[in-house]
């Protein structure tokens, strides 16, 4: 009975949305407010019926009903609650159910507190989210039905993949569908806006905080899928550009280039038809990688010819919206009209040179991915872009970036002095260039070039301190003054200053790990004795123990320092599944400030030694650790006064009761 | 979406033992000439995987791969002729790094062509707009923006 209503309910979904997706439009045609209004009301039982129906799949999921077939073929009764429950987006039909879930989830928050939007801009928004949803929903119902019956229900599942039975994938889809999907609101807005033909520094500043929230949970995710693959594949490597990857680094890129250029918008009213462009193109992407990964086109094109139904279904999705995004973007982006002047020499200027490289670094992932598929199609010849095809085209695109991005903040709107500008990061440059010298002096191994990464990466982190030092002027003014000044700042400057140093820690994490990290591989016995870095790790010998829904044999190993000094134990295994009979390497970490010791198992040999990989990565945690400074800068900016009046506001009396300012 | 890769790494699982990569008997008893190694196997496809190198996977392919590239080192072939030797063997297909040629040009030649072309854009736009008088003033407000406007004023008191 439940998934047959959780069926109906997507259904009535469905008839919702399309409601949602007419009335408005038929309503600014006419220019009835009454049927523009209709979109917002329509919104939210929307959001009511596919949480309903998003909730009824989780039931099954959770009371492990194998009468449903998705059930069936994804989970089993025998594993803990919340794999229970998150095994419901580790598969395809389901995580299209998250997928829409989330899109009416914005489409609801958008109604709920967009009430100082102007009716028709929100209607319109509004309406194209719902033909987003409603293009979701026919591909769930046709093509991906979760909710589809075995007759003869088996009395036990088949399991979760176990690489996935693990609390970063119960925590990573959603944290990267929210931010995949938080990119829908954007394009609303931007179509929306298209549509009406009317823009102006007021829309950047009602979409700035969708794109935030967006940006801030993309952000999040990919870090923390990062981190998953870091310490489940068991090689403890965190970034493999994989085409999977690379579809969720897409819309970052677009997304974080769409954020720059709409602070200009807003403050400037300049590159007003770019911002449009980029909030189209940033969706887009987000849409072409669930395409990339839902349609098998990735495994290679004969895998997508063999069984091309759901593939085709979701090209004409792409085709669809991107095409006819881009088409109306192209008839109406000529009558906007541009504003605001600005020197090459300005904040203006430094945003828009972030735009340059972040867009090209974008499309380079962006042919790098699809690259060989095309050649493929065209001409048959066969080619393999890898890692190291992006480490070599990457990393000079985001270098000069780096290098740049603390001069951004410090220069003036219209026309900025770079002079100026380069004297108040004398300190950041000098400091940078103590961290090249001592990273010379303390390691001698690695790449040449490395210590310089690292003085990019320090002046990167101590650029945002100079920003913060500058505004609150510490140092030249009373500390109880700087302190004044500092509470008195703008959260956005807080959240800009957060945000840039996230990227220098991210950096310097990256460059520690690549340039500077050792590798053991042995074959090893009971009582032996491995040494990397400054420990000596003891093996203590193998030991069996008993999961909910598997079978480990664990390696003890004690951690001591050269010196003798206990540092800890390490217990990494070999997980067997038996259900799938699948094996996993569950690798032990032992963090020593913001380095980690990374042991891996092999199958261990019939004469008792255990193979193992044995890694001491330097700064590694830095790498995600960064990626929480901007997270956390993100949030920030999105509790800055200016966007909270500007945009999401529920309680209209508190208004009211505020101080002013 | 990063579990996607997982349903990837399957498809690896299914075609191979459950070992791990690089393996202990594999390696060479010369460091200078494992690390070369390595360092070629960081390169090189193994081609029944998804986008994984010989060094990183786990398929049976990838460990004769790795044994192979050892043998020609050990036998005193420099990296290119390695190189070279599997290219023939297998095709381009094996080089995570496409070199240079009349097919890749684009996807080698596009990141600093798009790169030009933005700064070019960036130039004429600026030019154009300075030698352009001074943007009109934009659209009036409407009546229920005027009123909105009023209102939050009244609202929020002296901002």
């Amino acid at each position: 009975m439940i998934p047959e209503l959780g069926h109906y309910a997507l259904m009535l979904a469905l008839g919702l949305a399309l409601i949602q997706g007419t009335m408005p439009l038929v309503g600014m045609r006419t220019n009835d407010a009454v049927l523009m209004n209709v979109a917002s009301p329509v919104a939210l039982a929307q959001f009511v019926f596919v949480a309903l129906s998003f909730a009824a799949l989780a039931e099954c999921y959770v009371t492990s009903d194998f009468s449903v077939l998705n059930v069936y073929e994804n989970s089993n009764s025998a594993m803990p609650l919340i794999y229970r429950f998150s095994s419901l987006w580790g598969n395809h039909e389901g995580s299209m159910m998250l997928w829409v879930f989330i899109l009416v989830f914005f489409g609801a928050l958008v109604a709920v507190f967009g009430t100082n939007l102007p009716t028709a801009l929100k209607a319109n928004a509004l309406a194209v989210q719902a033909w987003i949803a409603a293009a979701f929903y026919l591909f769930i119902l046709i093509t991906s039905n979760p909710f589809v019956r075995i007759a003869e229900a088996p009395l036990q599942g088949r399991d979760l993949n176990p690489i996935l039975q693990d609390p970063g994938l119960a925590f990573h889809p959603p944290m990267l569908y929210l931010g995949y999907v938080g990119f829908s609101i954007s394009f609303s807005f931007a179509i929306a806006a298209l549509l009406e033909g009317r823009i102006d520094a007021a829309w950047a500043r009602w979409v700035r905080p969708w794109v935030l929230g967006a940006w801030m949970c993309l952000t999040v995710g990919i870090a923390g899928g990062s981190y998953w693959a870091y310490y489940e594949l068991g090689w403890g490597g965190f970034w493999f550009w994989d085409p999977v990857e690379n579809a969720s680094l897409m819309p970052w890129l677009a997304g974080t280039a769409l954020l720059h250029s709409a602070v200009v918008m807003e403050k400037r009213g300049a590159l007003k038809v770019w911002t449009i462009l980029l909030a189209i193109v940033a969706f887009s992407l987000s849409l072409i990688g669930t395409f990339l990964v839902r349609s098998g086109v990735l495994t290679s094109v004969h895998a997508f010819a063999t069984d091309p139904t759901r593939g085709i279904f979701i090209l004409a999705i792409l085709v669809v919206f991107i095409g006819g995004a881009l088409s109306l973007y192209a008839w109406r982006a000529p009558l906007l009209r541009q504003g605001g002047l600005f020197a090459p020499i300005s904040r203006e200027g430094a945003l828009v040179f972030n735009n340059l490289f972040l867009t090209t670094a974008c499309a380079t992932v962006f042919v790098g991915t699809l690259y060989p598929l095309a050649l493929e199609a065209l001409t048959g010849a066969k080619i393999s872009v890898g890692p190291p095809f992006f480490n070599a085209t990457f990393g000079p695109l985001f270098i000069p970036l780096m290098a740049v991005m603390p001069f951004g903040p410090l220069m003036g709107w219209k026309r900025g002095d770079l002079l100026g500008a380069a004297q108040r990061l004398l300190a950041a440059a000098m400091l940078a260039c103590i961290a090249i010298a001592a990273a010379y002096a303390i390691e001698h191994r690695g790449p040449v070039l490395a210590p310089f990464g690292v003085g990019i990466a320090v002046f990167v982190m101590a650029g945002a301190a100079t920003d913060v030092a500058e505004r609150t002027m510490i140092l030249r003014v009373p500390l109880r003054a700087a302190v004044r000044r500092a509470m008195g700042l703008p959260r956005s400057a807080w959240g800009t200053a957060f945000a840039h140093f996230g990227i220098g820690v991210t950096l310097l994490g990256i460059v520690s790990v690549t340039a500077w990290g050792s590798e053991r591989i042995a074959e090893i016995k009971s009582g032996d004795t491995l040494d990397i870095g400054h420990y000596r790790l003891s093996f203590d010998g193998l030991f069996n123990r008993a999961g909910p829904n598997y079978r480990d044999v664990v390696g003890r190993f004690t951690v001591r320092r050269a010196g003798g000094e206990l540092v800890g134990a390490m217990e990494p295994s070999r997980r067997t599944f038996p259900a799938r009979n699948m094996a996993t390497t569950e690798a032990a970490l032992l963090t020593r400030g913001v380095s980690q010791l990374y042991l891996s198992l092999g199958d261990p040999n019939p004469d008792g030694s255990v193979p193992v990989r044995l890694y001491f990565k330097p700064n590694v945690v830095m790498i995600w650790l960064g990626a929480v400074f901007m997270f956390v800068g993100g949030g920030l900016s999105l509790s800055d006064r200016r966007l909270r009046v500007g945009a999401p506001r529920p309680a209209r009396a508190k208004a009211v009761l505020q101080p002013a300012e | 979406m990063k579990y996607l890769h997982a349903f990837a790494l399957l498809i690896t699982l299914a075609c191979s033992s459950p070992a791990g990569a690089v393996q202990p008997d594999e390696m060479l008893p010369d460091p200078a000439l494992e690390a070369r190694a390595r360092a070629l196997s960081k390169d090189l496809r193994c081609m029944v995987c998804q986008n994984e190198s010989i060094d990183d996977s786990e398929a049976p392919l990838a460990h004769d791969l790795r044994v192979l590239v050892r043998e020609r080192l050990k036998a005193g072939d420099s990296d290119s002729q390695v190189m070279d030797f599997l290219v023939a063997r297998y095709g381009e297909f094996v080089l995570l790094k496409p070199p240079l040629s009349w097919h890749t040009v684009a996807l080698w030649g596009l990141p600093p062509a798009l790169l030009l072309f933005g700064f070019g854009v960036v130039i004429v736009q600026n030019r154009r707009q300075n030698a352009a008088p001074e943007a009109p003033e934009p659209a009036a407000l409407t009546a229920t923006e005027e009123a909105r406007i009023a209102e939050l004023l009244r609202h929020d008191g002296a901002l």
